[in-house]
């Protein structure tokens, strides 16, 4: 091929290296492929972990997942950290500019007491869940194979700590430090977050990355995002004139909107891949949503009392919906 | 609470504390031994995971905006460097030789250590470390797509980079980098944060980027200068990271100290080795020098690590155990490399060469007790077996030292004239080593170490079975392009040519 | 006595940063190198955020240095107001 630039015509040897042009051809490769395709070492380890001897240093045998290729996990948005980081970076920029109006105007003060006090002990705890969804998504990123994969979890992992801390800084703003320690209390203590809390510490016991990518990533934010910052922050919450809560909370509800795509592209990948496949994923969302379901349903009650469990129910069926749109059926 | 009182401004330790370290919990549901299952068989005893200091205490948002920035200057200068054919200003081709390594054997670690980083932010108890484990792990996926981006232009120009990700799995001098983070990956969480946290970034990536880095520079190359200062601008952190873990492992419990310190001295020799091949390319592969790997070792690792470990010795920590060896080792190592390079450049996807005369005027000057005493002569036997039209390759198989995979190139730190090698039996079979450091690393995990992978073996395995031509073909190297001499290579005529056109009317 | 050090780049971002280090630090060494600066000061060095601002004629934070950052050596302590590297030999 030749370019022609400016002064000089010179000969281009190749279009791209020799592990994409197998995979895609000889074309020029995007930075997403080369950043991103078969970077992780396959062949020839040279030690057995002695954390686990069982194991091999990658080792796509631990989860009960099987994928001819791991590669074929390709994010729709294409992230590597370049795209990431800017993406997260501008989102960062209107969250600042959103919690510095709500503060400058004193929004927060203004909100009434009630709904208040309903914002803070429903998403104050989430905090703590969040954390608990960060060290999920380091892990998957740790155990997970192939960076096609692995990457974007950790992406999501660093997102789980932006969410936390977003969550942290919304308490300050509407109750101070004491909305922090209170939340921590509720998240320990009080019956209500229990359920979730087992959930969570449950998820950090599994140890087949993909089954806690579908325990936390699937099933658990597949309804806590859905019913937490639609129902509750823009629905209940909004409607009743406290939009300063969701613009509190804009970056949360984007991010969903976003991630799902990437979540649901993994899912039908690896559903599709096999009927082995298919029938883990089953038994896995079902077994996870389920508990998820019953996990949410006294949180959401601190907002929406006695309408609680109709509203758990619409979003478990919306999400079974979306999940039968990947090719799995609960 | 009284919501109309102005809030006090948080301080950034304050904000910290409560945006990250107060985000942790301890489980009930399980036990933390269930949570955190690796954390004690190695024998650290740590007894208040608090106490750990978070001395960048970066959140998340400061973390993606200060990140972005550094983001949009790289890659505004790589397009600008591919766009303008930015490869023609480097000051020779022989400086490409340098690149290929580092995109052969140094990013697929970058990309390593990020997986090992993933795995300890999970597995360390305490959220500060954990925190910034993930920060390291996310920054090191960075690091390995820079270096990719960077070198992904040169690719497309010149020979030796196009199969970077096959020489990383199967190419004999990739094993050296290669066994050094599956060895890291491979330990528990404490050792890897020696290994990667403080020997590698700490003690010797100031040694990998700065100065070689200011090399790049110095050879017209911004996009590897520009990589590699904003990588380094991310290790800034993850050094203090690796520096705050080992004092954070030797205030918990004295009884840390020994286990500590033995990482050390192994982590040390281990990484040191690795780094000999980034002498190389200070002393040999940069058409203009900007100062030498002895030079470099003054600075970084003389002086600096001197102020380290004299830092440290209030713990009870000396400096590690081959620390004199390998002074001793340093006004040789790049030219015994070199040589071994040369000889052996048949087998590897980039050039060597005999140094010209002016740079053996610089070599002697900067090496005034080693170079003509005990290399000159040879590279000037060498130009009389090229000249002679009987260029040597050495075409026996070099023995590779079962720990560091270095063939055995290296002399005795007490006599130049004598190769060093060593030997253990083990279990009925004998292995070898290429110095007194990587024998007693070898002897203190035999179990690890013999599982290594040796690509000599290799060679005469299916579906080689000795044909040099089938090794090739594995490996995907393409003789008479990617190998060899530099002298006569297509790289050179290209080069020449290409820059003829730039710089003239023709 | 050990010596610490900060490497920055060397740019225009830079170049008021490395002013007001020497003007705090007035044991500082300050080694050019190509593309880059490194500063050496015995025994501790600090940065204080009032001596960029009066050179810069902005607000700062001191987290910025990240951007422009290569390397350093010395035990780190940051807060809002300073960022200093002390060897403790």
């Amino acid at each position: 091929m030749q370019i022609d630039l400016r002064t000089v015509s010179i000969k281009q040897q190749r279009n791209t290296f020799d592990h994409l042009a197998r995979r895609f051809g000889d074309k020029p490769a995007s930075r997403y492929q080369e950043g991103s395709y078969d970077i992780q070492a396959t062949e020839n380890l040279h030690y057995r972990p002695t954390w686990d001897p069982d194991q091999l240093i990658y080792d796509a045998s631990i989860t009960r997942i099987v994928m001819a290729d791991w590669y074929a996990l390709k994010d729709p948005r294409q992230y590597f950290y370049n795209n990431y980081t800017l993406a997260r970076a501008r989102q960062q920029e209107t969250a600042e500019a959103n919690f510095s109006f709500v503060e400058s105007r004193g929004l927060a003060d203004m909100l009434p007491e009630d709904l208040k006090r309903v914002a803070l002990e429903v998403l104050v705890p989430l905090r703590h869940a969040a954390w608990g969804a960060n060290m999920n998504n380091s892990f998957i990123s740790g155990y997970g194979y192939a960076a096609i994969f692995t990457q974007a979890c950790m992406f999501h992992a660093m997102d789980n700590l932006g969410i936390a801390q977003y969550l942290s800084r919304l308490g300050l703003l509407l109750g101070d430090q004491e909305a922090l320690t209170e939340g921590k209390t509720a998240w320990l203590d009080d019956e209500a977050w229990q359920p979730m809390r087992r959930y969570i510490e449950d998820c950090l016991v599994v140890r087949d990355p993909f089954e806690l990518f579908v325990a936390q990533n699937v099933a658990l934010d597949g309804l806590l995002y859905p019913l937490v910052y639609e129902r509750i922050v823009d629905g209940y919450l909004s409607a009743k004139g406290a939009s300063a809560v969701a613009m509190l909370c804009q970056f949360m509800n984007d991010w969903f909107d976003e991630t799902r795509k990437w979540v649901d592209a993994v899912m039908k990948v690896a559903a599709a891949e096999s009927e082995h496949n298919r029938a883990i994923l089953q038994e896995w969302t079902e077994k996870w949503s389920a508990r998820a379901a019953a996990a949410m349903l006294p949180v959401v009650g601190k907002a929406l009392g006695a309408d609680a469990e109709e509203v758990v129910g619409e979003e478990v069926a919306a999400f079974k919906a979306r999940l039968k749109k990947v090719g799995v059926e609960i | 609470m009284d919501m109309q009182v102005a809030k006090k401004k948080l301080s950034l330790k304050e904000k910290y504390k409560l945006l990250t370290r107060d985000l942790g919990w301890d489980t009930t549901y399980h036990t933390k031994d269930e949570v955190f299952p690796y954390v004690q068989y190695e024998g650290i005893k740590i007894h208040d995971w608090d106490k750990w200091e978070d001395p960048f205490r970066l959140t998340m948002d400061s973390y993606w905006k200060y990140q972005a920035e550094k983001e949009r200057k790289f890659y505004a200068i790589i397009d600008a460097h591919a766009q303008n054919n930015g490869h023609l200003h480097i000051t020779d081709a022989r400086y490409l030789s340098a690149l290929k390594i580092f995109l052969q054997a140094i990013s697929p670690g970058e990309y390593a250590a990020g997986k090992g980083f993933a795995r300890m932010g999970r597995e360390f108890p305490g959220v500060g470390t954990q925190v910034a484990c993930q920060m390291q792990s996310i920054d090191e996926i960075r690091h390995a797509q820079t270096q990719i981006h960077a070198l992904s232009n040169y690719n497309k120009f010149y020979n030796g980079f196009h199969a970077f990700a096959d020489a990383r799995d199967r190419m004999w001098y990739c094993t050296l980098p290669r066994s050094f983070f599956d060895d890291a990956l491979s330990s528990g969480p404490f050792e890897f944060m020696i290994a990667i946290g403080f020997s590698f970034e700490y003690v010797l990536t100031n040694l990998l980027f700065v100065p070689f880095m200011s090399g790049a520079a110095y050879n017209g190359d911004m996009a590897t200068v520009t990589f590699g200062f904003s990588a380094q601008s991310d290790e800034a952190r993850h050094m203090t990271l690796g520096l705050e873990c080992i004092k954070f492992m030797l205030e918990q419990d004295p009884a840390n100290l020994p286990i500590v310190q033995g990482w050390i001295d192994k982590w040390f020799w281990r990484g040191f080795r690795l780094l000999g091949v980034v002498g190389t390319m200070m002393d040999y592969m940069l058409p203009k020098r900007v100062m030498s790997w002895r030079e470099a070792w003054n600075i970084y690792g003389v002086e600096n690590g001197g102020a380290l470990f004299r830092d440290l010795a209030r713990y009870g920590i000396r400096p590690p155990k081959g620390w004199d060896d390998a002074e001793k080792g340093i006004d040789h190592m790049s030219h015994q490399f070199m040589l071994a390079l040369y000889q052996y450049n048949f087998g590897t996807a980039f050039h060597s060469w005999i140094p010209s005369e002016d740079e053996m005027v610089w070599l002697s000057k900067k090496y005034p007790d080693t170079f003509d005493k005990y290399y000159r002569p040879r590279w000037a036997h060498l130009s009389k077996l090229k000249a002679a039209g009987t260029p040597f390759a050495n075409m026996g198989l070099a023995k590779l030292c079962q720990t560091c995979q270095i063939p055995t190139v290296f002399t005795e730190p007490d006599d130049p004239t004598s190769l060093c090698q060593r030997e253990t039996e083990y279990k009925g079979e004998k292995y070898h080593f290429c110095s007194d450091g990587c024998q007693h690393i070898f002897e203190n995990e035999p179990e690890k170490y013999i599982q290594a992978w040796l690509p000599m073996q290799q060679l005469f395995q299916a579906p080689i079975n000795g044909d040099l031509g089938a090794w090739m073909n594995w490996v995907s190297l393409i003789p008479g392009k990617d190998n060899g001499d530099f002298d006569g290579s297509e790289d050179e005529r290209n080069f020449a040519a290409w820059r003829q056109q730039a710089t003239s009317n023709q | 006595m050990s010596t610490v050090f900060i490497a920055l780049q060397a740019n225009e971002d830079t170049r008021p940063i490395i002013d007001a280090i020497v003007q705090d630090n007035p044991t500082a060494i300050v080694n050019r190198q190509p593309a880059m600066v490194k500063i050496d000061v015995p025994g501790s060095m600090t940065i204080k955020r009032e001596t960029i601002e009066e050179h810069i004629g902005r607000a700062y934070d001191l987290q910025e240095l990240q951007i422009n950052l290569i390397t350093l050596s010395g035990n780190v302590d940051e807060d809002e107001d300073s960022f200093t590297l002390r060897w403790n030999s």
